[in-house]
């Protein structure tokens, strides 16, 4: 099987260049993660992030034909030859597949993650129904992976002030739990033009979530606490 | 602080330091609930994680957290206790086990106050299911004492934990490797080296004291649940500063891993009413345990599996697994409580559990043994008679050893351990820091001595891969000292792995690029391994009895005459000592050994 892999070393590329792969041996059931690293143990100068290999740890997400998602739940089959991988788009390369996701996690960090009480806690722990938490389900699995925020025209253009569509997910994750009691302050914190009001709805996100989570939805949630919040 | 020049080695490196109360090493459950603890008693806290935070493989966990909250069933912390000591075939120390059965449902209270999405029952309270080893009353029924976030139990908190940490503005070194722990010659432990890994460049992090929570050894076995990133780490540094590990024989072998590939499928499968078959669509384990069944200890179930597969009773056309019966809890449980597993199952297997059984096999999980520690997270290590600790060094997680797990742990028994003693660990650590004001001198050899180790890797010149040599040792770690062990094979296991090790010599690196070279990485990673790899077939080798996991074909039985105790062995030498077990809990009656049935 082939494949083009984006390759940058800045100590020694003054830019970056494809350079092409060939895997002999493709076993069923093979995921892209499994190739990179059998080309791993042909070049070990071919570097990128990676370590549960089933998805839940977030490291892998890389840009595959065109497409973002995690290498580890991509199998080979699907995909077309060459293979083209390149480090996820509108974040800056720190080398070759590893970007640098400082830009992310500030975003991340601005939406204040955590659930805010101001009662007294109780003895033994909050009551919330089944119902309630059900609400939570599609928010709160997020693995911080980045493909939806890197995948989004908005964040492109506005990286330091559009929160991007993972941040936002986090943020309504907690204006969605019936724990939280910050409601308002959190709402306030993502009015004016940038923060939220950037996402004109593209859906890029939600296409390559590869959660299946709906930041878009989650966005729309947001948006319509607003005007509840409001009246 | 950042600058000094030191003269070491070849090239003269500028090697910069910094100071801080406390530093953690590892940002898993274990090391950011110490760190919460710190942050949270305004401690100048540095914890330092080879990934970020959320990549730790805490996030991996699935079914659950044990606390005997008596949510859905009758239950006690005594009960919780029982069944912990039972699961540990009685290696496990009583006071430890007393002390984190009792705080369990505490700090799970605690865990859902500071946000964990715990799944919820109908009267609103956490949801509990049933896991393996677990009854009511001391031995009798079934009980449900496992708090779950649907199969992401590890993940929700994680996350939790990290949000937390911001929210008390922890200070992260995110992607910095640790590379060896910096020790003067009074023995107090000053900090350790560390690597960014980003720009290559080494730090000096000095500080009071050092928490080892870099979690466990699982990239030991070619088959395993684990992520790439547990290579233990910690372990190997505690080793290389002449602390020992103990019990390292004891590695726990999962029941369910999707066979021939190694990824969990939570016990809760088995807990929400899922069973394993073998080709003749048998209910096995009625005959191994006819009263717990299929939710008999982790590893009952992973010997009566191999031994279904070795009597050629194992399903599939090498007759290589049995199946996990799963389809007749029907769709809606499956997408309930178990929706991460499903999906593992979709796009690993290409089957549906809804309508097919799922292969599984045992796959390597656990490690038990690890860092020994009293239950405050003191490092110790035995003098004459007693015990002395080590000062300013912790461990806690799944790289200690407290030992709360003895020979075999319960599912649902880490998740509580790393919390328990991740926040017992900072707890003790701020009263030390009151009676510590000041840092103590650097031991300049030691800084050398570690840098040497580092600049050990700019070896240049052609010679063996490290890639090849972690291939071999994971084969030679599942053939020589898996599920079944024998004198002959482990006497072997220890001759192949010794001879893997001094290949070690021969490694040179392709890569020496400074900027995110993960190759020097996985290289000291594999030095790790290959220690605590030598650590565990000594360990095996040395035990003569069937404990647990540990599972000897030439000594069947539990032998409490002469093994009633912990091992630890030490790097030099490879010396193996013995400690007694800790059989008196704090407060209540002790539990003596008795025949272990399920
Ligand atoms: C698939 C799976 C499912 C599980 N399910 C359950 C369950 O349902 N219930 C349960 O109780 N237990 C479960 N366990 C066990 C439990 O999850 C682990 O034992 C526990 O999470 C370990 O936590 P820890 O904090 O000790 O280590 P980890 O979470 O492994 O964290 C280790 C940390 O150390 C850092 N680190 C390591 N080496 C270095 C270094 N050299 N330099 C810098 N940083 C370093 C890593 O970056 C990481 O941050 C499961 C385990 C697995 C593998
Ligand atoms: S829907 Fe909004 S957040 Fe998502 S990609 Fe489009 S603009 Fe970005
Ligand atoms: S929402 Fe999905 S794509 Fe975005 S960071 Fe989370 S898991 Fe990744
Ligand atoms: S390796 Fe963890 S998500 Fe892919």
């Amino acid at each position: 099987m082939r494949f083009r892999i984006y390759r940058y070393q800045p100590e020694v590329d003054n830019k970056p260049r494809m350079q092409e792969y060939v895997l002999e041996e493709i076993q069923p059931g093979m995921m892209l993660r499994d190739a990179l690293l059998k080309l791993r143990e042909q070049d070990e100068t071919l570097v990128f992030r990676h370590s549960c290999g089933e998805g839940v740890c977030g490291s892998d997400a890389m840009n595959i034909n065109g497409q973002n998602g995690l290498a580890c739940l991509t199998p080979l089959s699907n995909l077309k030859e060459p293979v083209e991988v390149r480090p996820l788009p509108g974040i800056p390369v720190v080398r070759d597949l590893v970007v640098d996701m400082s830009q992310f996690f500030y975003h991340y960090r601005a939406v204040k993650p955590y659930l805010k009480v101001h009662d007294p806690e109780p003895e033994v722990e909050f009551l919330q129904s089944p119902q309630q938490r059900e609400k939570l389900d599609g928010l709160y699995e997020c693995i911080l992976c980045g493909c939806c925020t890197t995948a989004c025209p908005s964040f492109w253009w506005n990286p330091d002030k559009f929160r991007g569509p993972a941040a936002l997910l986090q943020a309504y994750r907690f204006l969605a739990d019936s724990r939280d009691q910050a409601t308002t302050e959190r709402l306030e914190d993502l009015e004016g033009p940038y923060r939220m009001f950037r996402c004109h709805t593209i859906m890029n996100c939600v296409n390559v979530c590869p959660k299946g989570l709906n930041p878009t939805a989650a966005i729309n949630n947001i948006k319509k606490l607003m005007v509840k919040d409001m009246i | 602080m950042d600058g000094t020049v030191t003269d070491v080695g070849v090239q003269p490196v500028t090697l910069a330091r910094r100071q801080f109360d406390s530093l953690v090493i590892g940002a898993g459950g274990g090391g950011l609930r110490a760190a919460l603890q710190l942050a949270t008693a305004d401690a100048n806290v540095a914890v330092v994680s080879k990934v970020f935070p959320t990549r730790s493989h805490t996030v991996a966990a699935q079914g659950g957290i044990n606390a005997a909250l008596a949510n859905v069933l009758p239950d006690n912390w005594h009960w919780h206790m029982y069944d912990t000591i039972k699961g540990s075939d009685y290696l496990g120390d009583q006071d430890a086990i007393e002390y984190m059965c009792r705080s369990a449902s505490h700090l799970v209270y605690e865990l859902e106050h500071a946000g964990v999405p715990f799944s919820r029952l109908d009267d609103g309270k956490i949801y509990q299911r049933p896991f393996g080893g677990q009854s009511q009353n001391f031995g009798g029924e079934q009980a449900a004492r496992t708090c779950a976030a649907a199969d992401r139990t590890g993940h929700a908190m994680l996350h939790t934990l990290y949000q937390q940490n911001i929210h008390a503005k922890t200070h992260f070194f995110d992607e910095y490797f640790a590379i060896d722990l910096i020790k003067d010659d009074e023995g107090f432990v000053l900090g350790a080296l560390v690597l960014e890994i980003e720009t290559g460049k080494p730090l000096l992090i000095e500080a009071k004291t050092t928490l080892i929570a870099t979690g466990g050894a699982g990239q030991l076995f070619r088959t395993n649940t684990n992520a790439r990133i547990n290579t233990g780490d910690g372990m190997g540094m505690a080793l290389r500063a002449g602390i020992p590990l103990q019990d390292m024989e004891f590695f726990q072998f999962h029941p369910t891993g999707v066979a021939g590939r190694g990824m969990l499928l939570t016990e809760g499968a088995r807990g929400e009413g899922g069973y394993l078959i073998n080709k003749d669509g048998e209910r096995f384990m009625e005959r191994y345990a006819p009263h717990a069944k299929d939710l008999a200890s982790r590893d009952v179930v992973s010997r009566a599996i191999s031994t279904e597969v070795r009597e050629g009773r194992g399903c599939g056309p090498d007759g290589e697994y049995v199946l996990l019966k799963l389809d007749h809890l029907g769709r809606d449980v499956l997408q309930k409580r178990l929706p991460g597993i499903s999906d593992t199952i979709r796009t690993f297997l290409h089957i549906d559990p809804a309508e097919e059984p799922v292969p599984v096999f045992p796959t390597a999980h656990y490690t038990m043994g690890g860092i020994p520690t009293n239950r405050h997270g003191q490092v110790v290590v035995p003098i004459d008679q007693g015990e002395e600790v080590i000062p300013g060094l912790y461990a806690a997680g799944e790289c200690a050893c407290v030992s709360v797990h003895g020979a075999n742990r319960l599912g649902g028994n880490s998740l509580l351990d790393i919390v328990v003693f991740g926040r017992a660990a900072g707890n003790d650590i701020i009263e030390y820091l009151s009676n510590n004001r000041y840092h103590r001198r650097l031991d300049e050899a030691s800084v050398d001595k570690a840098v040497d180790h580092l600049q050990r890797w700019d070896l240049q010149g052609e010679g063996e891969s490290v890639a090849n040599l972690r291939n071999e040792l994971q084969l030679t770690m599942e053939k020589y000292c898996g599920v079944f062990r024998t004198e002959v094979v482990l006497a072997e296991g220890i001759e192949k792995v010794l001879e893997l090790q001094q290949r070690m010599a021969d490694v040179r690196l392709q890569d020496h690029s400074r900027i995110f070279n993960t190759a020097r990485i996985e290289a000291m990673e594999l030095e790790n391994l290959f220690d605590i790899a030598v650590a565990t077939v000594v360990s095996a080798h040395a035990r003569q009895e069937s404990r647990g996991a540990h599972s000897r074909i030439d000594y069947p039985e539990r032998d409490d005459v002469h093994w009633l105790k912990h091992s630890l062995y030490y790097k030099r030498d490879r010396r193996l000592d013995y400690k007694p077990v800790t059989l008196k809990p704090i407060s209540v009656e002790s539990f003596p050994p008795k025949e272990r049935v399920y």
